[in-house]
Formats: C-alpha cells, structure tokens, sequence
C-alpha cells in the first residue's frame, strides 16, 4: 500500500517519489535479509565519501572518483572474478599469481615483437588455461578448492619468475598502453575533469555481463543453486560440474583481463605483481556481502567492496598523518566488521 | 484393458557396493496413468532401484528401457530429460533462493533479455496452484517455509518439469493428515492424465488408498508384483518381512510392566520449561532411575534437539535442569559425562564411530577422554573393558583389533553402546540405535537396553520405528514440530498406532486450538488394523 492511497495519513509522504522508493527499499530488504550485507556495504561507501569530503575535501568531485575508478579497475575485474567462486561455496587463492605470469609474459612478447592484439588474447587465455586447471582439479579429481588454487598459486608465481625477475617495461610505443590511456569525457575546470581509461570501460563491461550472467541466465541461477546445496542442486538436474568447473575458468579468464587492463596503466610487469591481490579480492567480496560459504551475495556488492577499499587508501592518503602501514590494519577492521554483519543476518534468518 | 507398453521397464538391475550386493536381479515395470508402490524392509534396496532409475547410481547389470528405448542414465539431469523427475524423503531444494526459483531452477521461462523473471514467476505459480498453494509468495526465499510446506514445493517442482514418470519416495513422511490428502488428490489428477507414479512410504494405509499396483523387494531381491485390490496387508507384510517375521515377534516380551508411582519417586533427572531457541520450545521432562523413557515423534520433530539440551551439546536458552535433586549447569558434553550421562548419536558414521581406529580403541574412547590425556588406560584396564562389553554385546568379529569401519552397522552401533557403557553413566540417551541395522542385531541391542534398566541405568530411547518406542518404553514422551505435545504411560494396550493417532491429531487440533493437548486424554485405542504403520525405516547406503 502506497502513501497515496491513504492520505489520511502524515501529509508530508504524499506521493513523493522518495519515500515510495524507501518503502520498497524496506520491503524488499524485509522478503530478503541477504541484500542488508551488501546495502551496509552501500551505506558504509556513502559514509567514507561524506567523512572524505568534510574532513579533507575534494573528494566528490570529478577527477578524485574518475581516478577512483581508473586505479582500481583491475580490482574490480577481480572483486567481480571472486564472487562467481565465492557463490558456489569455492575460493580462487591463484589470481594475483596468474595476473604476474599473464603480465611478465604479456610485456615479452610484446617486446619480442608480437602483434599486440594476440598478445592481449594470448595473455587473457593464460588466465583462461590456470582457471581451467583448477576447475578440473576440483571437480573431477575432488581436490578442495584451497588447495587446487593454492598449487595454481605456486606455479603461477613460479613460472612468473622462471620468465624474469626484473621489471619488465612495455615498450613505449607498444598500442597495449593504449588502453591505460586517460581520455578526457567532460572537461572540468583546471583538472577537474571527468576522465575514464579503455580499462574502466572494459571493467564496467564485466560487471554488466556479469550481472547479466549471474542474475539472467540458468547457468547464474545453477552458480546461485550450488552455493545454497550441491548435492540437492545435482539432484535437481542442474549442471553441477560443468558449472563448477565454469566458475574457475571464469575467474582464471578474468584474473588475465585485469592483468591486461593492470598492465597497459602501469607499462611495467614484474614477477612480484599482484601478491596478495586474490586476497583483496576476497576481502571486495565478503565487504560486498557475498557470503564466504557461498549462496548469498552480489557482484554490484563486489564492486562497491572494491571502491571501499580503494577510497580507504585514498582518504589514508589524504589524510598524511596516517602511515601507509596502517592500511592493511583497517582493512582488516573493516572485513571483520562485516563478517560480524553476516553473522548477525545469518543469525536472524535462523530463528 | 489392453496390455500396453510399459513407459519404464527395469530388467535383472544388479548393483554392488562394496561387500554388498544391493540389488540382485530385480525387475520393475511402470505404466502409463498408475500409481505403483515399491515396498520393502530398510536396507530391501527401494532407494538403489530408484536412484539406478534417476541415474544416481550406476547399474552393474541390467537394462532400463524408458518410453521403448534402452537407456543408461548419466545422473540426474540426464533422466530429466527422458521425462523422469523424483522428489526425495529429504527435501532437495536450495534453501538460498526462492519459492518461484526452486521450482523453476533449470527451466527458467526464457526471453531475449535472459530469463523472463515475471514469466517464470507465473509458471511457478501455476505449477503451485496444481497443489492448492497458489497463494504463496513466490518471490519470499524458500526458508521462510516449513519442510512439510517444502514438499510440497519440490513435488510442484515436479510438475513443473512436465514429467512423464514422478518418482516420490517417502514424500509423506513429513505432511500432516490434510496435506497428505492434497498430495493424493493431486497424484490421482496426474495419474489420469497419464503419468506414470512411483511411491514409496512406510505408511500402508496410504499405500492402499492410492496405489494400483505394488512391487516387493525384500534383501535387494524381487519379491513379486502384484495388484493393489488382490494383496492383503498380511500377505504384503509377510512377503516384505519374509521368516524375519518370528524374530521380530519375538521381541514383545522385553517392555517391563511395572506399576509406578512417579509422583512419590525422586526422579534422576527432573527438566523444568528447558528450551532452545529454534530448536526446541520449553519442555518439561522427568526421568526416574531405572526407567526407559521413549523420544517419538517424526524426523525433525525435536526428538534429537530435546536430547542435546540434556547433555550438553546445546546450551539452554531457557529453563533449568534438577539431576539427582541438585540444581545443575551442564555447559557442554564433557560436562554431560561428568555427571554420568552418555549419548549415542544418531549420526554414527560421522559422529559417532572412527572409522580408522580399531574396536578397541573406539570403545575406550569415551572412558579415556573423562580421564584425560595424562593418564593414559593401562592394557589391562583396556582388555578389561573391551572383553566385558564384546561379549556381552555379542560383538562380531569378536576380535579388538579390527578396525571398525570394516564392522557392519549393527555390530558398529553394539560397539559404541559399549563406549558409553563402560563410562558407568546413570543416563544414557541413544538416539536411533537401530537405525539401517539388520534384525538380529536390532533384537540384541534392544535386550541390552531392556536389561540396563533393569540394572537401574535410566535409558533415553529415540527411534523413528514407534513399534520399538512402544515395545521398550515405560513412558512415551511424544514431540511435534519441535515441541513434546504428550506423554503416554506405556501399558499392554498401547500400541504405534495410539501414537501415531496422537501426533496425527495434534496437527489438526493444533490449528483449531493451537494449544497443547492433554495426550492422554486424547489418545483411544483405535480398532484400526495392528500395523497401520510399518517400521519407519531410513536406507543408508554409503
């Protein structure tokens, strides 16, 4: 029942479109406790944002979020990754390593003189072939998913070193770099411009095509269905292995994307990228309020996970006073406060 | 009548699981527009046929022909496509998601824009309505629904699908009288219109009140088909059963009948309004020494939820509980054993036995862990305990050294009531001690419990076969919907049926009155047949 069939009531909610859309907002998060996780993460984000502006300012403004967005596509592409394993109940420990193999051997081949088109396929398929691996050691060899990806972890990492140990720098010619290059969509005043890379289009082409996928397609519901029960899923009919088996290659396919879109901002691959990285992805999740033992959870909450975590050290930045060291502190503050979020939801929907 | 095709015909399945022979040569045939019952024993094989028919398992021997074609089915997916969709005892839907999806999952209505969420939606809504539950909510997640009300959604799954042949086992097992009754109806307006129904339930009435034809298999054998209207219930039983049927007769004579006057006796352990919550609600509960107090009730009644508060392994959210006339805090199952009371899961693979130790070192365990790490058993005590209890269990192999794990059920279970039995415990609470165990060994652990009382060890007996609640007990606590809604004082003329009369009668008074009912008041000897429900017996196959 909406304000407007009784106007009896308080005379300032008449109509207005706002509190029409709180209403809904209430209803839905009522039928469904498992968005409060990811609309705390909303709120949260809201909140670093306004604490931004007023404690150090220039915050909401153009070229602050544009850079936002430019410096943590890759996390993103991650972030997004991760919630596909996530929701079936698994874990993908190997991309930051896959993102070091797939960028040192990117910025080779490159320099060797490849067409860069093949490069970049070559260097997406890397990813493809580590996800690969993982999904059929889990699936069909029955190996957990910590280790299968912890073994994929190693290797990466190793084979990125058995190709160099020195910073690999793409030539500055290489056209790969053009899709780090910053193009100007509204020019602002001085620098205040609005500003996006080919990279953030290509991250926001995964988080729409994922979004499409997990939410519009059997194969998202069969992701869904996986984390909620896997036997009752392959009891149901669904496609339990095939899907299995997708999540990984899906994230490995990913983890080369975002070392593509790394790579052509940074101009430079080295072995020692991305260490750690499939842990920031991690954490954009469970903040975005995926559950970590699967069923529950959404890829725009992944993204808002990872712009989380990219504007904490922004403001940690902005601040000064702050040492750099204690960003992994409050990152991990704020991980364990959402993780005692879910438990509070999953408490709830037990009673 | 015209003999007409059949759309399944199952010929000579054999499958073998290690050691066993599950299935040995069985024929099934199914008809278009029949309701045919599969019957059997716990363990006679009705769970591996059907999931030999839904490509669960795979045959060893054999040839299933579905619709006039050989076929051999890949799992479950697989024997969807050939038109074959089960709904299982333990409902298989995913609770994370909603009403609409589970219905719908895997067949979603699809548009150019992926999946057509309204259209889905509206065939799950239809797909319910055929059940009468058109007014669900099919956007609220599958959570928010009992698992009576579960069932029924997986059954609309079901139909949803379309299926040519519908596989229920056991899907009775956790509906009330009236929901039973909307399932039927439902069933025969889909045997009409020409699927083809296998059923499965412990419950002969309903058997007979929807089935066309029955097929027996007892021990993974073929027993016979026959129709429905020509098989009496006691040529039914007898031919399930087969000579087992002394041995279990056998049995009566070991309830006690002995008159007490519980209000003048102290009892051992006295619960007063102890509940969890979403577990159990508050319950009062005495116990007296010496006495066989039986849990009934069905699956996830509370039986077991109603045990674990007793002992320790869930805290109380409420209430408080008096042993030995002393006000006592039990915080967790070491607590539990402190103060003399034993419990016997009902998960004995996983709970209960370890599977790579031997029966010597499975049955000092518990006796080991009061002790504490620090002083370790002595051989002597060890032989001592183990000796006392293989042969007074009548363990096989009697031999210590064997690892457990290659022990059958039966003789796993005798080992683990050795375990707590040589704790010395005053209460001792076994939750489904006989579960998927053969005859003989049920009969011996049964005489075990019978003589532990009669030494003065108070017994806590949960099992889902009310026949072997009403022939051990000398009171019977029955639960609902996770709360005790009676209590019957066992005597000669009580029978299953009695007890299935009270929970059956708790449903519908429940919504009329929705206030606990005076069991004993309620609960009349019916004139109804001896064995109007048959053991309720859970196949386990591993």
């Amino acid at each position: 029942m909406t304000a407007l069939q009784s106007p009896r009531l308080e005379p300032q909610v008449e109509a207005s479109p706002h509190s029409r859309l709180w209403e809904r907002v209430k209803r839905v998060v009522a039928s469904n406790p498992s968005v409060l996780p990811t609309a705390a993460a909303i709120v949260i984000f809201i909140g670093m944002v306004i604490y931004g502006e007023v404690a150090y300012g220039r915050i909401v403004q153009y070229n602050t979020l544009s850079n936002l967005l430019i410096n943590n596509a890759h996390l993103i592409i991650l972030a997004v990754a991760m919630t596909f394993v996530i929701l079936t109940g698994g874990i993908d420990l190997s991309v930051g390593s896959v993102i070091a193999l797939s960028s040192v051997a990117g910025v080779m081949l490159s320099n060797a003189g490849w067409n860069p088109w093949v490069v970049i396929v070559l260097m997406i398929l890397i990813g493809t072939a580590f996800g690969l691996a993982s999904g059929i050691l889990i699936q069909y060899f029955n190996v957990q998913p910590f280790i299968a990806t912890l073994a994929m972890m190693f290797l990466g990492r190793g084979l990125a070193s058995l190709l160099s140990t020195r910073p690999e720098r793409l030539a500055d010619d290489s056209p790969i770099l053009w899709l780090g290059e910053q193009l100007k969509v509204i020019d602002g005043e001085k620098v205040n411009d609005v500003v996006i890379t080919p990279g953030v289009i290509i991250a926001v082409l995964v988080v729409i095509v994922a979004f499409f996928v997990l939410h519009r397609t059997r194969t998202g519901r069969t992701v869904y269905a996986i984390g909620g029960s896997e036997s009752s899923s392959s009891l149901m009919g669904l496609a339990v292995p095939r899907t299995k088996v997708l999540v990984y290659v899906i994230s490995g396919t990913l983890a080369g994307v975002s070392a593509v879109v790394y790579t052509s901002r940074l101009g430079i691959a080295q072995n020692i990228t991305g260490i750690g990285w499939e842990l920031d992805a991690i954490a954009a999740t469970v903040i975005g309020g995926t559950l970590l033992t699967g069923g529950y959870g959404y890829v725009l909450g992944s993204v808002v996970g990872a712009l989380v975590l990219g504007l904490m050290n922004v403001l940690i930045t902005r601040d000064g006073g702050i040492p750099p060291e204690m960003t992994t502190i409050i990152t991990g503050g704020i991980l364990l406060v959402f993780v005692l979020l879910q438990r509070l939801v999953l408490m709830r929907r037990r009673t | 009548m015209t003999e007409a095709l059949p759309i399944v015909e199952m010929r000579d399945i054999s499958i073998e699981f290690p050691g066993v022979k599950a299935l040995d040569g069985v024929d099934f045939r199914l008809f278009q527009g029949e309701v045919h019952a599969l019957m059997g024993e716990n363990g006679a094989g009705k769970s591996t046929l059907i999931k030999a028919l839904t490509g669960v398992y795979r045959i060893d021997g054999g040839s299933i022909v579905v619709a006039g074609q050989e076929r051999q089915f890949n799992g479950t997916a697989d024997a969807q496509h050939a038109g074959i969709s089960t709904v299982y005892q333990e409902v298989n839907l995913v609770t994370n998601l909603t009403i609409g999806e589970n219905v719908m999952l895997g067949h979603e209505v699809r548009g150019t824009f992926g999946v057509n969420w309204k259209a889905t939606h509206a065939a799950a809504t239809e797909a319910l309505a055929r059940l009468g539950l058109g007014h669900l909510d099919t956007h609220k997640p599958l959570s928010t629904l009992s698992i009576a009300m579960q069932q029924l959604v997986a059954i609309s799954r079901a139909m949803a699908i379309k299926a040519k042949v519908l596989i229920l086992d056991e899907p009775t097992s956790s509906l009330d009288a009236a929901e039973v009754e909307g399932l039927f109806r439902v069933m025969r307006t889909l045997r009409d219109e020409g699927v083809a129904i296998l059923f499965v339930s412990h419950f002969l009435d309903q058997v007979y009140a929807i089935s066309d034809r029955i097929t027996i298999l007892r021990n993974g054998r073929y027993e016979g088909e026959y129709l429905a209207r020509e098989l009496d219930r006691h040529a039914l039983i007898s031919t399930m059963i087969g000579k087992d049927l002394n041995v279990l007769s056998s049995l009566g004579g070991n309830r006690r009948v002995e008159e007490r006057d519980y209000a003048a006796e102290e009892p051992l352990l006295a619960a007063k309004g102890i509940g969890r919550r979403g577990s159990i609600e508050p319950t009062d509960l005495d116990i007296h020494p010496g006495e066989v107090v039986g849990f009934a009730g069905l699956l996830g009644s509370g039986r077991t939820e109603l045990a674990r508060l007793l002992y320790g392994a869930d805290r109380l959210d409420e209430g408080s509980i008096t042993l030995r006339g002393e006000h006592v805090d039990i915080k967790n199952p070491g607590d539990g054993l402190g103060r003399r009371i034993a419990f016997s899961t009902e998960n004995r693979r996983d709970e209960g036995i370890i599977g790579d130790l031997t029966i010597r070192e499975n049955m000092i365990l518990a006796v080991q862990a009061e002790r504490g790490w620090a002083r370790p058993m002595s051989r002597k005590e060890q032989d001592e305990i183990v000796d006392r209890y293989v042969s007074a269990l009548n363990v096989r192999p009697a031999d210590p050294n064997r690892l457990i794990k290659n022990l059958s059920g039966g003789n796993q279970q005798k080992v683990l009531l050795g375990r707590w039995l040589a704790t010395k415990p005053d209460l001792l609470i076994l939750d489904e001690p006989t579960r998927g165990i053969d005859v003989g060994a049920k009969a011996e652990i049964q005489e075990a419990v019978a003589r532990l009382a009669e030494d003065g060890v108070s017994v806590v007996f949960i099992s889902s076969e009310l026949e072997e609640v009403v022939r051990l007990s000398e009171r019977i606590v029955v639960l609902k919907d996770h709360q005790k809604i009676g209590e019957i004082v066992n005597g000669p003329d009580v029978t299953a049926q009695q007890v299935v009369d009270v929970i059956a009668a708790h449903g519908v008074d429940a919504a009329a009155r929705s206030g606990i009912i005076d069991a004993e008041d309620d609960a009349h000897p019916t004139a109804s047949t001896d064995d109007g429900q048959l053991p309720e017996l859970t196949e386990e196959h591993s």
